[in-house]
């Protein structure tokens, strides 16, 4: 039996008094892989960014339910604490502060909120080691400063790294793929499906159904002018690549 | 000046002590005013010897003469001299022989300040000479320091028992005459520390002072003196705060580093005046000369982190006179509200082959003004000398204002001289990054200020680089906007 995770409404949202998203609907179970599709500027990273709670969008219209609780007007790291994360399409960088303090500080600060004791540094000097195998990030880069001087593929890799060790419930991934050489990219996919399971979901946003030959969706959905125009199965993707989105924009019967 | 010695022995013995005090249960203070009878009153009250009188008198001589520097880039109203009472003590107590005899208010003070002297003792390698208001009232690792030879003591105490030494140092590297504040401390000094390092002595232990100002409307002007000679090494921690207060507060201290031939002086403050409150009232005026004189291949590093004061001036200086010898000056300067720091250092290079390392770090919240000046001169002996220079801003409002003011003064083509500077405001993108991943708004301000001014904060020893960050920290709470 499905569970649902999170449950978009309606959802429309503004930035500079620009409307952006256009009553877009959206429906998540756990278990469940989704792309998300779309032409250059459709709202894909809006999207994902008013998710996360990003305070500069103003959410105008709907309700975004996330596990059984409205969240729309949830602090970023209150959505962060109960689940939620977001794979950055552009990384920032964070000089001076290394990664293996960074997140640190991120775990402690979610056990913090849940009133668990902060993690020993055994145990996660530990579960450093592990994560960060089961991605391929370079050892180096772990007591680097946050992204810092980090390649394209790095920073990506560094995400989801992040993902591994804070073990969300939702992950959205906003173009996790560009970027990457094709290495990079079985890498990068082979981790999240490892990181898959039947309690959480994943959301990839991707240009390319190349990484959807890796990461297998259950949805495809593709995301037009701040809507979702229309939804199918992988095939979509396919049918996508051969096509392009014009043919969608033209399309009488999506 | 026209003064002699003679001439003041003189006056001495022709003028009685006519000085009333205001004694309560808490503390001696002199009347408020400055003149020649109030010097008298300090010198006679610190039972000096005449020649520290003297050298009194006759700063104070020339201070008049003086004006206020009006260069920096900072707007305050002047203090009024002579509305300020020039010296207060703690009431006399029997000399404190360990720190459980030290004032249990005292003692709570500390405590919230962070820095309890139980945290202090467990921290074996420290030794601490607490200033309050103006006198020591208790020093504690003394013995196992003088077993090396190391002395360590508050100035009054060293110009009466090591007056030779004070002697020889005292105004070499900052000369009375040097500006308005460092001859008025000349004048009116009221004590601070003194610390002589033997010929080879390296001082096993981190020697520190925490000063602190608690009576309201009483001027601080601390002198330190620091020797250490040949190829000997100390590592020196500064740090002070102050109790809120309504009104301003004057503090002109004087820091002379005498780093003789090979000798290492590591020299590192943590700042933290009351700044004033959110609306910019009140606040200390914080005036310091800061200067060390490096001899042949010595070392000279300032490190600090100056978070306090409504008005800060200081630019801790090193004059590299011997040949090979190195001055640092690692600075982190946060300003909140309507604080306002105008501060540096300056590197003179005489000695060939000198090297100086500046990194200064400012960081500008509310609407407040952080100004970076410094000077690096390069003097026509100095041959194949080197500078590098970084400067860098962080602005955390729009209303807040960073400046720098780099002054380069090369008279040998053989020397390289390098500055780069750098502004960037606190990212809202970074801010978000970090909220995503569930670190609050906070938080994510002392991670990124902190990875921001980590390059300085490597420099100072390891607890007080902790208590630099929790400073940091709060004196940025709620700055972003
Ligand atoms: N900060 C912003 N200010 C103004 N417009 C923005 C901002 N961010 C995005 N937009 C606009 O919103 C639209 C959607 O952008 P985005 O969500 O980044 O698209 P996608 O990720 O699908 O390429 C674009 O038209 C873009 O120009
Ligand atoms: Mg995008």
């Amino acid at each position: 039996m499905s569970e649902l995770l999170i449950e978009i409404k309606d959802l429309e949202c503004n930035i500079d008094n620009q409307k952006i998203l256009q009553g877009l609907n959206l429906k998540i179970n756990k278990g469940e892989v989704h792309a998300i599709m779309g032409p250059n500027g459709s709202g894909k990273s809006t999207l994902s960014s008013v998710l996360a709670g990003n305070d500069n969008y103003e959410v105008t219209n709907g309700s975004i339910n996330f596990l059984g609780e409205e969240i729309s007007e949830m602090s970023p790291e209150e959505r962060s604490w109960k689940g939620m994360f977001l794979a950055f399409q552009y990384p920032v960088e964070i000089p001076g502060v290394s990664n293996i303090n960074f997140l640190r500080t991120a775990l402690n600060e979610r056990n913090k909120y849940f009133g668990i004791d902060s993690i020993p540094a055994k145990d996660f000097l530990k579960m450093v080691a592990e994560k960060s195998e089961l991605v391929g990030l370079n050892n180096k880069l772990k007591n680097r400063s946050v992204n810092e001087g980090f390649s394209g593929g790095e920073k990506k890799r560094n995400e989801i790294f992040q993902m591994a060790m804070l073990d969300p419930k939702l992950s959205i991934l906003d173009e996790t793929d560009s970027g990457l050489d094709i290495d990079a990219l079985k890498i990068v996919a082979n981790g999240v499906n490892k990181l898959k399971s039947s309690e959480n979901a994943t959301v990839v946003i991707t240009h390319y159904q190349r990484l959807l030959d890796y990461i297998v969706p259950d949805f495809v959905h593709v995301l037009h002018e701040g809507k979702i125009i229309k939804s199918g199965d992988k095939s979509l993707a396919l049918e996508l690549e051969k096509k392009g989105y014009d043919w969608l924009k033209n399309d009488e019967n999506i | 000046m026209s003064y002699t010695e003679k001439e003041l022995k003189e006056e001495l013995n022709n003028k009685s002590y006519e000085f009333g005090f205001v004694t309560d249960i808490e503390s001696e203070k002199a009347p408020i005013g400055l003149n020649e009878d109030i010097i008298k009153l300090i010198s006679s009250k610190k039972n000096e010897p005449q020649w520290m009188l003297a050298y009194r008198l006759e700063a104070f001589r020339v201070w008049q003469k003086m004006s206020e520097p009006n260069w920096a880039h900072v707007k305050y109203t002047k203090p009024d001299f002579q509305n300020i009472s020039y010296y207060a003590a703690p009431k006399k107590k029997k000399e404190l022989k360990s720190l459980d005899e030290v004032d249990p208010e005292l003692l709570r003070t500390m405590e919230k300040l962070g820095i309890s002297i139980e945290e202090q003792k467990k921290l074996s390698g420290v030794a601490v000479d607490f200033v309050m208001d103006s006198v020591s009232v208790a020093t504690s690792f003394k013995e196992k320091l003088s077993e090396l030879g190391i002395i360590f003591c508050s100035f009054s105490e060293a110009v009466n028992n090591h007056p030779d030494l004070v002697k020889k140092y005292m105004g070499t590297v900052v000369p009375h005459t040097d500006n308005y504040y460092s001859a008025l401390n000349s004048a009116v000094f009221s004590d601070g520390s003194f610390c002589y390092i033997p010929k080879g002595v390296r001082c096993p232990m981190e020697l520190s002072t925490y000063f602190r100002i608690n009576e309201s409307g009483t001027g601080q002007f601390e002198r330190t003196l620091l020797i250490a000679d040949e190829s000997s090494y100390v590592s020196y921690l500064e740090g002070c705060t102050a109790p809120q207060r309504d009104e301003n507060q004057l503090h002109a201290a004087v820091v002379e580093l005498i780093a003789l031939d090979k000798a290492e002086i590591k020299y590192s403050t943590v700042q933290n005046w009351y700044p004033g409150d959110a609306k910019g009232k009140g606040g200390v005026y914080n005036f310091v000369t800061k200067r060390g004189i490096c001899g042949y291949r010595s070392k000279i590093s300032w490190t600090q982190v100056e978070t306090g004061s409504a008005v800060t001036w200081k630019y801790p200086s090193c004059i590299l006179k011997g040949d090979h010898s190195i001055g640092e000056f690692y600075s982190v300067a946060v300003t909140n509200n309507f604080q306002q720091a105008d501060t540096g250092t300056k590197m003179i290079h005489i000695g060939k082959n000198t090297k100086s390392t500046i990194i200064s770090k400012g960081i500008s919240a509310g609407k407040s003004q952080n100004s970076y000046r410094g000077l690096v001169k390069i003097g026509k002996g100095a041959k194949n000398s080197r500078n590098f220079s970084q400067c860098d801003s962080l602005l955390m409002t729009d209303q807040c204002g960073a400046h720098t003011f780099p002054y380069i003064e090369c008279e040998n083509p053989t020397a390289t001289v390098e500055h780069e500077a750098t502004t960037s405001k606190i990212g809202e993108d970074q801010l978000f990054y970090c909220m995503q991943r569930g670190i609050s708004e906070e938080k994510a301000i002392s991670l990124i200020v902190n990875g921001y001014a980590k390059e300085v904060l490597n420099k100072l020893p390891m607890e007080f680089a902790v208590e630099a960050q929790k400073l940091l920290e709060i004196s940025l709470e709620g700055s972003v906007g």
